[in-house]
């Protein structure tokens, strides 16, 4: 869906979602990370299960919600990628305890 | 408001809302005068549990009273669904009081010893259980749990689904809803009560009152009285804590923790002698909080999305107020903390019994409001 800009000559970050490497870069959040990844990043929600990826990228939407190194519901559009960094993506609610 | 009614209720929220319900139910012409938004809407701060044990420590009439609501509840639930559609999320499988080390639990026995020995009150089978017992139902408390009561007829609902529910079918059953009507005076002349708003007067046959704590001020109007506990004599505000929704992880209520049909836990219930519900005190939320942790520690990673205060209405000695008017005959006065547990007797027995044009004693005679004799009583609900 989204295609990284030519210019775009920032150093690689490895990731990894639902435990496929991903190659991010330097200064993604986790959101942008995702979007660009070519992956299906879809969560869905916590009542009804609808899917929904990540929206308003600033932190106010709450639709970006997913696990980041094993803590549930964090917002990845506030989020840096890091090296090694283990993403999954959230399917309804958050695990009690994670 | 050119309509003549054969009942006029006064007060919409839940127990108002019940009775309307229940008399909508009954084919009779209903009005339901309530205030607006910005009023103390005590009954919409609730806890949602429709809960048994501990309650009626001194009137065991009010131990029957809440068995019989517990077990009409799948009734109502079931009636509001095939009428609205709104599920409620009904769920009576038992609940709990659990406790952190040995003096609560000592504490918890001795009240459940002095419930069991009173004479006359209803089978409610409540029990203290030890920590192993009670870790075969809750797999997740912590350490520092040391027991706690059960009691198999609690449980809990949604209670602002509840809430809708009963708006939604009153209107269904053609009940006419005024907002923006506080009543300010009340008289009766050929035969009807005319009821006095800002926004006109209005007649009605028969008038209930369920305006929570209004009730004091609206009851002499017609004869009746109907006591209550403010602040600074009673623990009347409560502070509740919301977590994000999170999977079903606590498979029974507890009385001071709950996790709601769609994921979210709730956290009560503080007991302050305040009356504004406008303040909230974090140290006060601090502390339930870290009674919620320490018996279920894995709630200390979850985010908490909300937290509010809120009002009890509570009559003087704990114990609901059901009254009828000798002096205006057709006027009635109800009033009780329990708005949900009761909501299945007020929409079934209380609507009734006012249809009928008289409270029957045998089901409610131990709530007239003549046993407060003018003076205060101690609290003993066991809310």
């Amino acid at each position: 869906m989204f295609k990284r800009s030519e210019q775009d000559k920032r150093p690689q970050v490895q990731i990894f979602v639902d435990g496929l490497a991903v190659a991010a870069r330097q200064g993604d959040t986790v959101s942008a990370a995702l979007l660009a990844s070519g992956q299906d990043a879809r969560r869905s929600t916590a009542v009804s299960g609808a899917p929904r990826l990540p929206y308003c990228m600033m932190g106010v939407c709450f639709d970006c919600l997913v696990t980041i190194d094993g803590v549930g519901n964090r917002q990845g559009c506030l989020v840096p990628v890091a090296e090694g960094m283990q993403i999954e993506i959230q399917k309804g609610k958050r695990e009690i305890g994670r | 408001m050119p309509k003549d009614y054969d009942v006029a209720v006064v007060g919409g929220g839940l127990l108002g809302s019940a009775i309307a319900w229940g008399l909508g139910r009954l084919g009779q012409s209903v009005a339901v005068l309530d205030e607006g938004d910005i009023t103390k809407r005590a009954s919409r701060a609730n806890f949602a549990l429709v809960w048994v044990q501990s309650k009626g420590l001194g009137m065991p009439a009010y131990t029957v009273w809440t068995v019989r609501a517990s077990e009409a509840w799948g009734r109502l639930a079931s009636e509001l669904k095939q009428q609205t559609g709104l599920d409620v999320a009904l769920q009576q499988n038992g609940g709990f009081h659990l406790t952190l080390g040995d003096d609560e639990f000592g504490q918890r026995t001795e009240l459940v010893k002095r419930m069991h020995n009173q004479v006359g009150a209803a089978d409610y089978k409540m029990e203290m259980l030890s920590a192993s017992e009670v870790k075969k139902s809750l797999p997740l408390i912590g350490p520092e749990v040391s027991g706690g009561s059960y009691c198999p007829l609690d449980g809990h609902v949604n209670s602002l689904r509840t809430f809708r529910a009963f708006h939604t079918g009153f209107k269904a059953f053609g009940l006419d809803y005024f907002p923006e009507r506080p009543v300010s005076a009340i008289s009766k002349s050929g035969g009807e009560f005319r009821l006095a708003t800002p926004k006109g007067e209005l007649r009605a046959a028969k008038v209930v009152l369920a305006a929570g704590n209004a009730n004091q001020t609206l009851a002499p109007m017609v004869g009746l009285t109907a006591p209550m506990l403010t602040a600074p004599m009673s623990p009347t505000r409560g502070q509740i804590v919301v977590t994000e929704r999170t999977m079903p992880f606590l498979p029974h209520p507890l009385t001071t923790i709950r996790q709601t049909d769609e994921g979210t836990v709730m956290i009560g219930d503080s007991k302050e002698d305040e009356l504004d519900d406008r303040v909230w005190k974090p140290s006060i939320s601090g502390v339930m909080a870290d009674r919620a942790q320490r018996m279920f520690p894995h709630l200390a990673r979850l985010n908490v999305v909300r937290s509010w205060s809120g009002i009890r209405v509570m009559p003087q000695d704990g114990f609901p107020v059901y009254d009828q008017s000798e002096t205006h005959p057709g006027a009635f006065v109800a009033c009780c903390h329990s708005g949900v547990t009761l909501a299945s007797n007020h929409a079934f027995e209380v609507a009734r019994m006012v249809a009928q044009g008289a409270l029957e004693p045998e089901l409610v005679g131990a709530f007239s409001a003549s046993r407060f004799g003018g003076a205060g009583a101690a609290n003993n609900s066991g809310y």
